[in-house]
């Protein structure tokens, strides 16, 4: 074993190991001709540096990109879509480039006009993976440009969505008005320094320049720096509801007008710094809440699965047409491996199709003409006609998709809102009983006692650690391989109390299978010979079997592979054929589950049952969630797992097989009426109206480039095991923000007890409002990671 | 006295610039990509060996 580890050699491009051929060139190897022409590419043009920066940062071409692929983007209608801005010689585009991943990645796209002097300059925004390019298109056209990208290995994704609408831009509105509050808060307290240390005696003029500044650099913070607390406040008063915002901004007000009264009377300093001061506070907790993950999208429909453009037969012409203006009737030409994007009827070819971005299941599916092809299946033998019965709009996967759109969901209410509210009204009655009292003593005291009241009722304290908590679970989740779309989602997540999985690509994976010999035994050299036999062919469960028998390449005379049958060749004289039962048997095909059947010399020999393999930390998982929730497995396959499914998620919990995307959703909505909060964990589109309709739905991404459905979470596949523990993690969240806020509420007794007096002076105040502020922000920070280490997260 | 009212002044001055600064690199979306440019300084733009031949 030692030494065939030793002999394994790694492509020099994209680091795969090179199993079938081996390809030198000068003193590298290649495992595939598409890698060597791009490092010979490269070389041509002296960018070998590539190669120096990381090693194999390549992506394998193995699989060669068609030819006429990009060809629709001919097309002026389709081209005046994509690109920016365009004058007499430069035209500016945005492309995604999934590859992008490492630095060798930003060195070779921003070097691409020394392979094409048409390339005037390249720009690469790394996190977004996209890269901007202006070009010149009298000398390369668009096409040219998106060949030129897919013949170095970066294939541009070109999707239905960035038709229909502009990239959303991140909003950087709150950054500015943070940086705003920053600066006036800084210097507002440098101004403060000299009247809290007494010197305004000294020097009555300059008593007032400071005053006056203060007042003019306050004015910044209340009209620009607090708008998002406006906003909020305003469209919560609009649904009759009060949120926590509603009493901060009474808050914030009363404080800027008692502080200008002040001023203006000649009474006071006033309460500025205070006052830029909690804003500044609370707008960094809100945008540490409101962190984005730019290089994920919460928001994936269908349209970014598809394509923007097909080929229709139009008088035997090939004509590249955008998917909005396909017409049933139509004859669509679908290319091996492009996705079907519209419901229509097999004309010509033979389908094989792959229906796994919409069930999560690889295995393709055979169709003959004259069957109807639902759209979202990607075609994977060979070039097929469809005749289209129904427009992308109405095909069947996007019907699904907007009917689970028209009903938004009512997401809960976020208990801090709730909290805030107790709060805001116990401070008015203590305002009021405290008017009532000063009114009958001295009226003189009234207006500042009342105020201060006020001052001190803001529930900011509330508001910080409730902002400053969801950041730190935030950033500890993605740290951990969970990404939230929102903060509110943390509280979705700490009140569930059923989680529905699915079951192929989810719970399994879809890169492996279990693999079990029934039959006759076979020989050594007989699994040698099928092994072989099985190298020569792509489907899935020919490279499952590779897994299962190990790479082997003796020599196939006569190979064949039938489509949707099986495989067939000679070795070593010997005739072996793996494949359906109908096909090696004869019978019809009657088995459950999936089977591979072998025969050798025309006899029959047995077959390899496959299982779904499920990801290794499932089991484990499922044993320790399945105490504290309910548990349902919902799969669209066939029940031949069920007594495994049970083993792992006990007795109790509800398994359902053979479900629609339709039954998904009626369950989900079922358990809803029940009362009950459901975490739906779902990975293909047919997944995506459950995870819609759930509480809390979370997608499984194989890997960082995968597309994912809308969702409220996306969570690693690798991190699944971890799964409980970020339930744990979710509720913690709770009890920090009610510890933190309990301890607020001491500082708010402190500053009530001056308040009352109708003696809240600005020293107190500056005092209390930064102290408490910080105190409460090193404890959510300090709790929440005390917590998460607990949880070993 | 008098002066320190300058003082002020300047002061103010200085850190109304770094606000502007501040603001300016926002809007210049430096903060949006903070991997590609640390690393862009790095590549060297070696003298091609065919315009040192020629």
């Amino acid at each position: 074993m030692a030494t065939k580890l030793q002999e394994q050699i790694s492509c020099y491009h994209c680091g795969e190991t090179c199993a079938e051929t081996i390809i030198p060139f000068e003193d590298k190897s290649f495992c595939c001709e598409g890698c060597k022409m791009v490092y010979q590419l490269l070389n041509q043009h002296e960018l070998c540096e590539y190669y120096d920066l990381n090693k194999n940062p390549g992506l394998s071409q193995r699989i060669q990109v068609r030819k006429d692929k990009f060809a629709f983007l001919e097309d002026p209608g389709i081209e005046q879509q994509l690109i920016h801005f365009k004058d007499s010689t430069n035209t500016h585009v945005n492309f995604y480039l999934p590859h992008i991943h490492c630095s060798s990645c930003l060195y070779l796209l921003e070097n691409l006009h020394k392979i094409h002097t048409g390339v005037i300059k390249v720009t690469v925004q790394f996190t977004r993976k996209e890269v901007d390019v202006i070009f010149d298109h009298t000398k390369i056209s668009l096409r040219g440009v998106a060949e030129l990208l897919t013949s170095i290995g970066y294939e541009p994704y070109i999707s239905l969505q960035q038709l229909n609408k502009a990239k959303p831009r991140i909003p950087r509105t709150m950054i500015y008005q943070l940086g705003v509050a920053g600066f006036c808060f800084a210097n507002i307290m440098l101004m403060s320094f000299p009247e809290y240390l007494g010197l305004e005696h000294a020097e009555k003029n300059l008593q007032y320049a400071f005053r006056y500044l203060n007042l003019i650099l306050a004015l910044p913070v209340l009209l620009f720096s607090a708008q998002p607390f406006y906003n909020s406040a305003w469209i919560s008063l609009k649904h009759r509801f009060l949120n926590i915002d509603a009493p901060i901004v009474l808050a914030i007000w009363v404080t800027f007008f008692r502080s200008v009264v002040e001023v203006l009377t000649d009474t006071g300093g006033g309460y500025f710094d205070s006052f830029a001061g909690i804003v500044f506070f609370m707008l960094i907790g809100r945008v540490l809440q409101d962190k984005t993950y730019q290089s994920l999208s919460f928001e994936r429909d269908y349209t970014s699965y598809f394509p923007i453009a097909v080929t229709v037969l139009k008088n035997d012409k090939e004509i590249p047409t955008a998917l909005p203006q396909i017409k049933p009737g139509d004859t669509l030409l679908i290319h091996q491996d492009e996705l079907i994007p519209a419901d229509g009827i097999l004309t010509r070819g033979r389908a094989y199709i792959d229906y796994s971005f919409v069930t999560g299941e690889s295995i393709p599916v055979l169709k003959e003409v004259g069957e109807i092809i639902y759209a979202g299946g990607k075609q994977t033998a060979g070039t097929i006609e469809l005749l289209t019965i129904k427009e992308v709009a109405q095909s069947y996967l996007t019907r699904l998709w907007n009917q689970a759109e028209k009903q938004p969901e009512e997401k809960g209410v976020s208990f801090v809102h709730l909290l805030s509210r107790y709060f805001t009204y116990i401070v008015f009655t203590i305002a009021i009983v405290t008017a009532l009292y000063w009114w009958a003593q001295d009226s003189s005291k009234i207006w500042p006692a009342v105020t201060a009241i006020l001052i001190i009722a803001c529930p900011c304290a509330l508001l910080l650690s409730n902002t400053f908590t969801n950041g730190t679970i935030l950033r500890i989740f993605s740290r951990n391989g969970l990404y939230l779309r929102n903060a509110q989602a943390i509280e979705e997540m700490a009140a569930i109390d059923q989680i529905v999985f699915d079951k192929t690509g989810t719970l399994t994976t879809t890169t492996r299978h279990a693999v079990e010999y029934e039959g006759d035994p076979l020989s050594d050299s007989d699994l040698i010979a099928l092994a072989s036999l099985a190298n020569g062919s792509r489907h899935p469960l020919s490279r499952a079997l590779i897994q299962h028998l190990g790479q082997h390449r003796k020599p196939v005379d006569q190979f064949r592979e039938r489509i949707g049958k099986g495989l067939e060749g000679w070795i070593y004289g010997t005739r072996y054929a793996l494949g359906s039962q109908s096909f090696i048997t004869g019978m019809k095909n009657l088995s459950s589950g999936t089977r591979v059947y072998v025969s050798v010399d025309n006899q029959v020999k047995g077959y390899f049952q496959f299982h779904n393999f499920y990801r290794e930390e499932v089991n484990a998982l499922l044993a320790r969630i399945r105490p504290d929730y309910e548990l349902a497995v919902i799969s669209g396959d066939n029940d031949a797992e069920r007594p495994e499914l049970e083993r792992m998620a006990g007795k109790k919990s509800i398994l359902l097989f053979n479900q629609q995307p339709q039954d998904k959703l009626r369950y989900i909505e079922i358990e809803k009426e029940k009362g009950k909060k459901l975490m739906m964990v779902g990975d293909g589109l047919n997944d995506a109206i459950a995870l819609q309709e759930s509480n809390m739905g979370i997608a499984i991404a194989e890997n960082s480039n995968s597309f994912t459905p809308a969702s409220d979470g996306i969570l690693n596949a690798a991190s699944l095991g971890k799964l409980d523990r970020f339930l744990q993690l979710a509720k913690g969240n709770r009890q920090v923000v009610m510890a933190s806020f309990v301890m607020s509420i001491i500082y708010n007794i402190i500053g009530l007890y001056f308040a009352v007096q109708g003696d809240l002076s600005p020293l107190i105040a500056a005092i209390l409002m930064p102290s408490s502020s910080i105190s409460i922000i090193l404890l959510t920070y300090g709790a929440s990671n005390l917590y998460a280490r607990k949880l070993k997260l | 006295m008098a002066v320190i009212i300058l003082l002020l002044i300047a002061s103010i001055a200085v850190a109304a610039l770094f606000l502007f600064g501040f603001i300016w690199s926002v809007k210049n979306g430096q903060y949006e990509d903070e991997y590609s440019p640390p690393m862009r300084i790095l590549f060297d733009d070696k003298p091609s060996k065919k315009s040192s031949e020629q």
